[in-house]
């Protein structure tokens, strides 16, 4: 016979108060689990969308009478006090605190050209990290290579131009490698060619006009990156377009913080379930415990079978909880989650914090009862036989 | 030297006038290997003194001393452990535990000993052997009779072979017959060098102890009876 038998032997005998005091626990924790894994799938599932949204720095020339209309930039002014962005600025956007976060880095270069007689506008950009910037791009045809055009839907169809053609820009001689499905957004208008080249034929070596940065992913600190950016590009202007997000992410913030006290007030319940529980089963035993007593188990003997009663019921409690709290999750997001069903995010540590939680709750529940066993008086506990 | 010293021990119940005495001044002394039946009526204080003498009581006045030692000088921690080394208690309403099978009740005691399980298991086998319950070891105490609970009650109290064997009334709730066996395990017992102290109403009983302590109104009262030669086989209890 070892202390642990004798603990789990009487779990065994007493299921129905074991049980009770495992429902109280499991409630508990599921409820806890439920509502912190709801808002943190929710948030996953918002900044795995966003995240798809492209872009959400941009960084421009600091001018103050600069007119934009391209992510905020129009070229129809020329701004003489415009400090243009250099090549070589790009390498400190990497350099910021918070360098981890930057997903791609997009420089473009804008300039007007002719082409037939039409006005277009030309944008060289890096097409490495268009994948990331703009994953909504589908193109018929090639990506370009040097001195090649992805020719924006709209564009091909006012200046005719078609995969294979070539046009003739100032002196160059561009070959359209590919067109750009619609994309309902200003793109459709464009013609891009590798950044290079379009430095090359808008006689600009060097010079950016706007870069786009893809920063948000989860937990990203936007407003913080900015502040880096500003500070490594002084003679730029820093943006962060992510109202709406923040918005929501504020919404869910407070989410969050209802979730934590409502979890706070489940778990103090649930340690109440447990330590009345326990109280009462340990008030049955007293003449138990008076045998315990008598035939040399110390004190300590007597607190640890309580306290292992207690653990194993909360670590039971704890894995349980974190299933039926998953289960819950799932049952939200298919409720409220508009969808996100499929974004439901199992996080191995909430899963460790349950039980982690379950089990501090159940030992923090069970010492005064283990405490109030263990200071029984033998004698007076033999008399209750 | 005496193996057990009780000098001047006083229970009290409450403060004041209202004050209950439950033992009032008892000293006497037990050699060890001695058999000493304590008799007395219900409420002389008989109970009490053996819960004192059991370490599981704290007398109000007066120090207990087994083996040379103070007994409750010793911490509480330190009384459990005197109570596992030193005394084996046989109670009348036999105390098992109910949700343990016999073997497992018998090992008790040894469950804060270091030893390994088999060796636990084969102690407690042992014992039970010897009061001839080995056959009954898996049952559980509500699948055996009084007569065979009282003799688990008793392997468990010899299991890790204590000198002191305690017994509240070990006959009590049993019939004649089963009392006789019991009597005969308890002579036995002393018989290989335990000294056992034994709380009885019954005179049949009392006849098995080489001496009789009464109890009376929480004093010893005079002439205590003095057995020079074992009773070897009195009629039955």
């Amino acid at each position: 016979m070892t202390i642990r038998e004798i603990a789990l032997r009487n779990l065994m005998r007493r299921k129905a108060k074991a049980a009770f005091i495992l429902a109280g626990l499991v409630i508990g924790v599921a409820t806890v689990v439920a509502v912190i894994g709801f808002a943190e799938t929710m948030a996953h599932d918002i900044n795995t969308k966003l995240e798809k949204y492209g872009a959400n720095i941009l960084i421009v020339p600091r001018a103050d009478n600069l007119t934009l209309s391209y992510g905020g930039m129009t070229l129809g002014g020329v701004s003489f006090d415009l400090q243009p962005i250099h090549e070589q600025d790009l390498p400190k956007i990497r350099t910021i605190k918070n360098a981890a976060n930057i997903a791609a880095v997009g420089p473009i270069v804008l300039g007007a050209v002719k082409i037939n007689a039409h006005p277009a506008l030309l944008a060289g950009i890096d097409f490495e990290s268009a994948h990331i910037l703009k994953p909504w791009w589908r193109i018929s045809g090639q990506q370009p290579a040097d001195k090649e055009l992805l020719v924006g839907a709209e564009a091909g169809r006012i200046l005719g131009l078609s995969p294979g053609d070539i046009i003739k820009v100032d002196n160059f001689d561009l070959k359209v490698s590919g067109v750009l499905a619609p994309t309902g957004s200003q793109d459709d208008q464009l013609l891009f060619t590798p950044l290079k080249s379009a430095q090359e034929v808008l006689g600009r070596p060097g010079e950016i006009s706007i870069v786009e940065v893809a920063a948000l992913c989860h937990n990203c600190p936007v407003d913080a990156m900015v502040a880096q950016l500003s500070e490594k590009l002084p003679s730029a202007k820093v943006m962060a377009i992510q109202q709406v997000v923040k918005g929501r992410m504020e919404t869910l913030a407070q989410f969050k913080k209802f979730s934590f006290g409502l979890s706070v007030v489940v778990v103090l319940v649930g340690g109440l379930v447990v330590l009345v529980t326990l109280m009462s089963s340990v008030k049955e035993r007293t003449a138990e415990i008076g045998i315990f007593r008598a035939v040399g188990f110390r004190r300590s003997h007597v607190m640890r079978i309580i306290f292992i009663e207690a653990g194993v019921i909360s670590l039971l409690a704890g894995f349980l909880g974190y299933l039926i709290g998953l289960g819950g999750i799932w049952s939200g997001l298919k409720l409220f989650g508009h969808g996100a069903v499929s974004a439901l995010h199992i996080d191995p540590l909430l899963g460790a914090g349950a039980i982690l939680m379950a089990l501090m709750v159940g030992i923090a529940a069970g010492v005064y009862p283990a405490a109030i066993a263990a200071r029984m008086d033998p004698n007076q506990a033999l008399k209750t036989l | 030297m005496d193996f057990i010293v009780c000098d001047n021990l006083v229970k009290r119940y409450g403060k004041g006038p209202s004050a209950v005495h439950a033992i009032n001044g008892i000293s006497f002394s037990v050699q060890s290997g001695e058999f000493v039946a304590v008799m007395g009526e219900s409420g002389s204080g008989k109970s009490t003194l053996l819960s004192v003498m059991g370490a599981m009581n704290s007398p109000s006045q007066g120090q207990y001393r087994v083996d040379d030692i103070d007994v409750y000088g010793l911490s509480s921690e330190q009384q459990a452990d005197f109570r596992r080394e030193y005394l084996g208690f046989v109670f009348q309403s036999f105390h098992l535990v109910p949700y343990l099978t016999v073997l497992e009740n018998v090992m008790l005691p040894l469950t804060t000993v270091k030893k390994t399980k088999a060796e636990k298991r084969s102690m407690g086998m042992e014992a039970l052997a010897w009061v001839g319950m080995a056959e009954k070891s898996a049952r559980l105490p509500n699948e055996i009779s009084g007569g065979e609970m009282e003799r688990a009650a008793i392997a468990r109290a010899i299991v890790n072979q204590p000198p002191i064997l305690l017994a509240d009334e070990p006959t009590g709730n049993l019939d004649s017959r089963n009392s006789r066996v019991v009597m005969d395990l308890m002579q036995r017992l002393n018989q290989s060098g335990v000294t056992v102290i034994m709380v009885t109403h019954s005179a049949t009983c009392a006849q098995f102890a080489q001496r009789i302590l009464n109890v009376q109104d929480g004093r010893l009262a005079d002439g205590q009876v003095e057995h020079k030669q074992r009773v070897l086989a009195p009629q039955a209890a």
